[in-house]
């Protein structure tokens, strides 16, 4: 019982961990299905969102709720701003060109960071800073449930954007047919620029969500690259397999941290990338479609 | 000036050349379609058919020359502006949106447009042109057989309300019934819609039986123009768009003729 009880909660645990990894996943999904460009600075845009969130709340003494919703107006507004300015320039340039355009960018982000915010590591306070619930034999952070609730709302005000709205299902056919969307009228520059406002958006949503867990600094988007095994777990290009891909990294490394030797938490998310990739290819929730003649 | 001169045509397209790269698809080719009226063009493959309508829609820019629509000069215009002047492309290869529904991709179609209840009533016009997309509206385009989508890739594009429809290879990979129907369809939106349609097609046959004029183009250059019913008459069209063979005088089949606009 004891035992069932401990898994349950390293389980729940482990996906809250795993909603971060699943929201950066999903940007770089987003981003990748509409321009096929991969945006390694994800994670370091979750960190300005984190930042941003700091110096909203506690900074200037905004009320929690307020201040993250500038944060993530905020962010999203320098994702539409770096794909004006930068980025939709690349577009159709080489995969290789892309990557170190956006690895270099996350260098900079990173150092910009650190000059404007400094290098220690900071937090503010949230309304499920260090409370718990207890619910039968667990003791579950509220910080934790917060992610994972979180997550699950913002999850479907996105579902509910791309399948119920015309601009949510502009974005999907700019996706699918980028010369077809032009013939329809659709203006898939804009479009692609909104979406990378969304993109930016929600890493600055897993940003704040995760600074009562951990805290912020500069080099907290380094889970980019957990979330990057997320979305390739996931089928590079699947919105939902971008989120189960990230619980289960998430999940995996909890229950590896506790159960197998030290050391090996880290690579468990690379094992079991390398595993599923080699018995699916094309990942888990992993998209084809064969165009007719 | 030149609006005064072609108050007549809806679009008036003026020397146009177009590159691919150094390689140069279309070599001054000026065509006209006047409102209400089915145009066709007809070439062999790499002729440089698409090009020219790609060209007008705005997805390439052409190095040199006019297009004129409907009184404004809309080369090097972006694709979704051109759009929204009224002209509507129906590309080759249908180029559905594969994971939205067939009711998904007629609303895409109607994207620049905001009057709800019409466009309603448009997408029930498309239904009624179309009723096998009304059974399957709520099917994903990309698991509908090749027909299916053209017949998709025609609605969508209705769906804009244009002043002027691209039809870019509507007979593509169909099988000879489902072409007929499709262009019986064609004719029946040009006359009830007043719609005019420039036509792109490689089944002459058809093309010229549908269209009221016709363009032969060959490797960029327009070499021949004229009503339809009058180019069916040419021994050349006959011979080599409409495969039908005439003996020779000797008696037998001429196989190193030279046409006549060479």
């Amino acid at each position: 019982m004891q035992d069932a009880a401990r898994i349950l909660q390293l389980v729940i645990n482990g996906s809250a961990a795993g909603c971060i990894y699943g929201l950066v996943a999903l940007g770089f999904v987003l981003i990748y299905k509409a321009t096929e460009m991969v945006n390694f600075a994800q994670g370091d845009i979750m960190m300005l969102g984190g930042f941003a969130a700091y110096t909203f709340i506690a900074t200037l003494g905004m009320n929690y709720w307020l201040g993250a919703l500038l944060a993530i107006g905020a962010t999203a507004l320098f994702g539409y701003l770096l794909d004006v300015l930068i980025l939709r320039r690349v577009i159709g340039q080489p995969q290789f060109q892309v990557v170190m355009l956006t690895l270099g960018l996350g260098f900079i982000f990173r150092a910009a960071a650190g000059i404007g915010w400094g290098y220690d590591s900071i937090a503010f306070v949230t309304p499920f800073t260090n409370k718990v619930v207890r619910a039968g034999g667990l003791v579950l952070g509220q910080d934790n449930l917060s992610i994972i609730a979180g997550t699950l709302v913002l999850c479907g005000v996105l579902y509910v954007f791309f399948s119920r709205t015309r601009l949510g299902i502009a974005m999907q056919a700019s996706s699918q047919n980028q010369l077809a969307a032009y013939y329809m009228g659709i203006p898939v520059r804009s479009v692609f620029s909104m979406i990378w406002a969304i993109s930016a958006g929600v890493a600055a949503v897993a940003g704040i969500l995760l600074s009562p867990v951990s805290m912020i600094d500069v080099n907290m988007g380094g889970i980019g690259i957990k979330a990057f095994a997320a979305a390739v777990l996931g089928g590079f290009g699947s919105i939902p397999g971008a989120l189960v891909g990230g619980i289960i990294v998430g999940v995996v490394e909890q229950l590896s941290g506790y159960y197998l030797p030290p050391g090996t938490q880290d690579v468990t998310s690379n094992v079991v990338l390398l595993a599923v990739l080699v018995l699916r290819p094309q990942g888990l929730f992993g998209q084809t479609i064969r165009k007719r003649v | 000036m030149s609006a005064i001169l072609n108050t007549e045509a809806l679009l008036k397209v003026s020397n146009i050349e177009t590159f691919y790269g150094p390689i140069q698809a279309i070599r001054g080719v000026s065509l006209e379609v006047h409102p209400g009226q089915i145009v066709t063009v007809l070439g062999a493959n790499g002729a440089g058919k698409t090009t020219i309508l790609k060209t007008i829609s705005g997805v390439m820019d052409p190095e040199r020359g006019q297009v004129n629509f409907d009184g404004h000069d809309i080369q090097r215009m972006s694709p979704d502006k051109v759009m929204r002047r009224g002209i509507c492309h129906s590309p080759e290869g249908r180029e559905v949106f594969p994971f939205l529904s067939v009711h998904e991709n007629l609303v895409m179609g109607a994207y620049s447009r905001h009057d709800r209840d019409e466009v309603a009533q448009d997408m029930e016009m498309c239904y009624g042109y179309f009723p096998r997309l009304k059974e399957r509206q709520h099917q994903r385009a990309g698991q509908m057989s090749g027909g299916e989508q053209q017949m998709l890739a025609i609605s969508r594009a209705l769906m804009g309300r244009p002043k002027l429809l691209l039809l870019d290879e509507p007979s593509l990979g169909l099988s000879p019934i489902l072409v007929t129907q499709i262009f019986d369809i064609v004719r029946r939106i040009n006359r009830e819609r007043g719609v005019a349609i420039l036509l792109v097609e490689q089944n002459a046959h058809i093309a010229l039986k549908t269209a009221d004029y016709g363009y032969i183009i060959e490797v960029g250059r327009i070499v021949l123009e004229d009503t339809c019913a009058r180019l069916m008459d040419k021994d050349d069209i006959k011979e080599f768009y409409l495969g039908q063979k005439d003996e020779g005088v000797r008696g037998r089949r001429r196989w190193k003729r030279k046409k006549l606009w060479r």
